[in-house]
């Protein structure tokens, strides 16, 4: 059996983190596209798209994320598919946050008042120019505080993919411990880097809450 | 042929119907002034002619476009038939000339060069020349509602609907926004208001209409309704409001 010094580990932990960092990222920026295109839909007043986003919605809402990972990887192959485990993470968790962005989005479109759409309608501005031009360049100063604060929640459930065999922070912290059975050492180490990784976000989102607040 | 003819409208929220039949015909360069009391239907018929309410039956007909039909082009109607609202509701996040600018670029696909000329002629016709780049929080009422009038302006439309648009304005703001009002009367502009400035109505108004449980109650030449209203309900509504 050979030592593992302090080093190691956190070396290793370090270089499996950059999945973590990368998958958050794939996931956030995609999630948030996706999700942005839902947010058209959710709010066009055309009711079949309303019902199909809600419907979307409240799917991967009202599901563990665990199990959707499991669809995807599991059951994609019963279908002949070969997919990866960085493919079913990153597609897993881009629709998962694409659910929740589209949601929190909505709240935000939402909270805009009635005389907007009127008075935008009224200059002849189409659905997708008023959201263009009016509405979401106020519903986003709404939105930034939330949508940084929700990405905190995708850093953690990226910890997720581990399961399916994805090697990111958690996944190598197993890996490690299995080795050196130091479970303590290894999953503090782990929880340090997550919250090194989380903390500063909330931390952003709380001040732009406040400064929001301020601005009112 | 009237530039707006309003045949026998029937609108009703579930089931309140808040329109029973209204039928009105608006020639071009007419100034249109209709009272009522609140709930007699007064907006929502203003907002039957430009699309923002929908209509159950009847007939509304715009410069020759039918609103409400199911093949209606809501867009040529609304470059058309402005609208000033209430509650002025300009966008925050825009200047004023921003406010102005927005639909000539986006609509009528001006450039940013034509449209901010065509910005500072709208907001210098309300008076506003200098306050093109403020932002409406830094804006009076009376401004921000002079503001929503050029920006209504901008698309050229043939006619102007005015929703009580003194309603929300401190009284000493209310005549500024009065005479550009009358101002545009002057050049001819058509213009439907709903409003509660009776003297406004009698002295810049072409023609009066008194709106009464979803209905024209009484309606005619402002001076002959004002002088002899022919109603007991005309008669009581102008005794109220004096």
């Amino acid at each position: 059996m050979t030592d593992f010094s302090l080093w190691v580990i956190v070396s290793n932990l370090l270089w499996a983190a950059r999945w973590t960092v990368l998958l958050s990222l794939m996931a956030f920026v995609c999630g948030g596209i996706v999700g942005l295109f839902l947010l058209f839909l959710r709010t066009s007043n055309v009711r079949v798209l309303e019902i199909l986003t809600k419907g979307y919605i409240e799917f991967f809402q009202g599901t563990p994320l665990l199990m959707q990972l499991f669809l995807l990887f599991f059951g994609v192959a019963l279908f002949g598919v070969e997919i990866s485990a960085w493919t079913a993470a990153s597609l897993a968790l881009t629709l998962w946050t694409s659910a929740f962005l589209c949601e929190i989005w909505r709240g935000c479109v939402d909270s805009i008042p009635k005389g907007q759409w009127e008075a935008s309608s009224s200059v002849a501005l189409n659905y997708v120019e008023q959201m263009r031009y009016v509405i979401l360049p106020q519903a986003m100063r709404i939105a930034i505080a939330p949508t940084v604060g929700f990405s905190v929640q995708v850093i953690k459930g990226t910890a997720l993919a581990s399961i399916i065999g994805f090697v990111e922070l958690t996944k190598a912290g197993t890996m490690l411990n299995n080795a050196t059975f130091r479970p303590f050492l290894v999953y503090g180490l782990v929880g340090l880097i997550y919250f090194c990784l989380c903390y500063p976000l909330s931390w952003y989102a709380r001040k732009l809450e406040g400064r929001l607040n301020a601005a009112r | 042929m009237p530039l707006v003819d309003i045949t026998n409208v029937r609108k009703s929220f579930g089931a309140l119907e808040v329109l029973k039949g209204v039928s009105i015909n608006v020639a071009k360069g007419d100034v249109v002034a209709i009272i009522g009391r609140s709930g007699s239907g007064k907006s929502t018929l203003l907002r039957c002619i430009n699309g923002l309410e929908t209509y159950q039956s009847g007939k509304i007909v715009a410069d020759g476009i039918e609103v409400g039909a199911a093949k209606t082009d809501l867009r040529q109607l609304r470059r058309h038939v402005g609208m000033v609202f209430q509650q002025f509701n300009l966008f925050p996040h825009l200047t004023a000339a921003g406010n102005v600018m927005l639909a000539p670029t986006v609509v009528n696909k001006a450039s940013k060069i034509e449209a901010r000329k065509l910005a500072e002629e709208m907001l210098a016709k309300v008076g506003l020349s200098d306050k093109s780049d403020s932002y409406p929080s830094q804006l009076s009422g009376g401004q921000q509602q002079r503001v929503a009038i050029a920006r209504a302006l901008a698309l050229r439309p043939k006619i102007l609907l005015c929703d009580e648009i003194t309603s929300a304005l401190d009284p000493e703001l209310v005549n500024e926004v009065l005479r550009v009002i009358e101002a545009l009367a002057r050049e001819g502009m058509t213009l439907m208001l709903v409003t509660h400035e009776m003297r406004f109505a009698r002295d810049v108004g072409t023609k009066l209409v008194f709106m009464h449980n979803g209905l024209v109650h009484e309606e005619g030449h402002p001076k002959d309704l004002f002088a002899a209203p022919k109603t007991p309900e005309l008669q009581q509504f102008i005794g109220a409001v004096g």
